[in-house]
């Protein structure tokens, strides 16, 4: 579907973006390039009527922090990536998909629904095990993983570009 | 509620609730076109206000998970996400 207000050469433009920022982080993107487009037109599509870059194959709120766990790429992204071969949009895939030796199949919605969804932001912090002395806390992003010890976390996360505010206090 | 219509073969009341940026939800709808079969689908993300509401509640009675596509059969068949056997099967052909 096409959209009003998106044009090819912005979708083009992101396509490459995202494509490389994933190729970067160890990440493979569909290579069906014209479902991916799809996608990645309904991912601007999103980000025009909502301010930020929801996910295209769930419903948005409009309140950023209410779909904070649903901004692309989202935190649903690289559960579904073990277990199925690919996230739930399937936009990213497993290498096994990437090379065309399975097909991506459909996928639960690993987001809880709405009922159980929190209201506000999550806090972000975790429990921690036993009382720990550190020079520095450790700070987890939430999309990949990716674990550093520093005051606080980066702007952007240097493996899967996810911004500051997906991070969480891991230690 | 705002539902399209797409002509064809009657296999019952079939309806999809779809997304308009889903990849999956295109996949389903195409599909459908290609078997021939007449449905109603509505794209619930282009909604606003109370009607969206009644939409997303409709589609939790059904498929509690809230997501989407959700095509639903009669009232009572419910497939949820892009499964092209099971619709292959459900609407027999
Ligand atoms: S990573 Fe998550 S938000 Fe992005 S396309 Fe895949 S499922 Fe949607």
């Amino acid at each position: 579907m096409s959209f009003t207000g998106v044009s090819e050469s912005d979708v083009d433009r992101l396509y490459r973006v995202l494509k490389q920022e994933a190729e970067d982080g160890g990440y493979r993107f569909n290579p069906d390039s014209d479902f991916t487009k799809n996608l990645i037109r309904g991912i601007l599509k999103n980000e025009q009527r909502y301010g930020y870059r929801a996910c295209p194959c769930r419903l948005a709120s409009g309140k950023s922090a209410e779909d904070l766990d649903i901004v692309c790429p989202c935190d649903y992204r690289d559960p579904d990536l073990s277990e199925y071969g690919a996230c739930y949009c399937a936009l990213y895939v497993s290498d096994a998909v990437a090379e065309g030796k399975q097909q991506p199949p459909p996928i639960p919605d690993r987001r809880p629904p709405r009922s159980e969804r929190r209201k506000e932001a999550v806090v972000h912090t975790v429990a921690t095990g036993p009382v720990m002395t550190l020079p520095l806390p450790v700070w987890r992003c939430r999309v990949c993983g990716y674990l550093c010890a520093r005051n606080q976390p980066p702007d952007t996360c240097p493996i899967c570009k996810v911004k500051k505010d997906r991070f969480e206090r891991f230690i | 509620m705002a539902t399209e219509h797409v002509d064809g073969t009657n296999r019952g009341n079939v309806v999809l609730y779809a997304l308009s940026t889903c990849g999956w939800c295109g996949k389903t709808k195409e599909l459908l076109r290609q078997m021939g079969v007449a449905f109603d689908f509505v794209y619930v993300d282009l909604l606003e206000g109370s009607e969206q509401d009644d939409a997303i509640t409709q589609v939790e009675k059904f498929n509690p998970q809230g997501s989407f596509p959700t095509l639903v059969i009669d009232d009572r068949k419910v497939i949820v996400g892009f499964r092209e056997q099971e619709i292959r099967e459900a609407l027999g052909s």
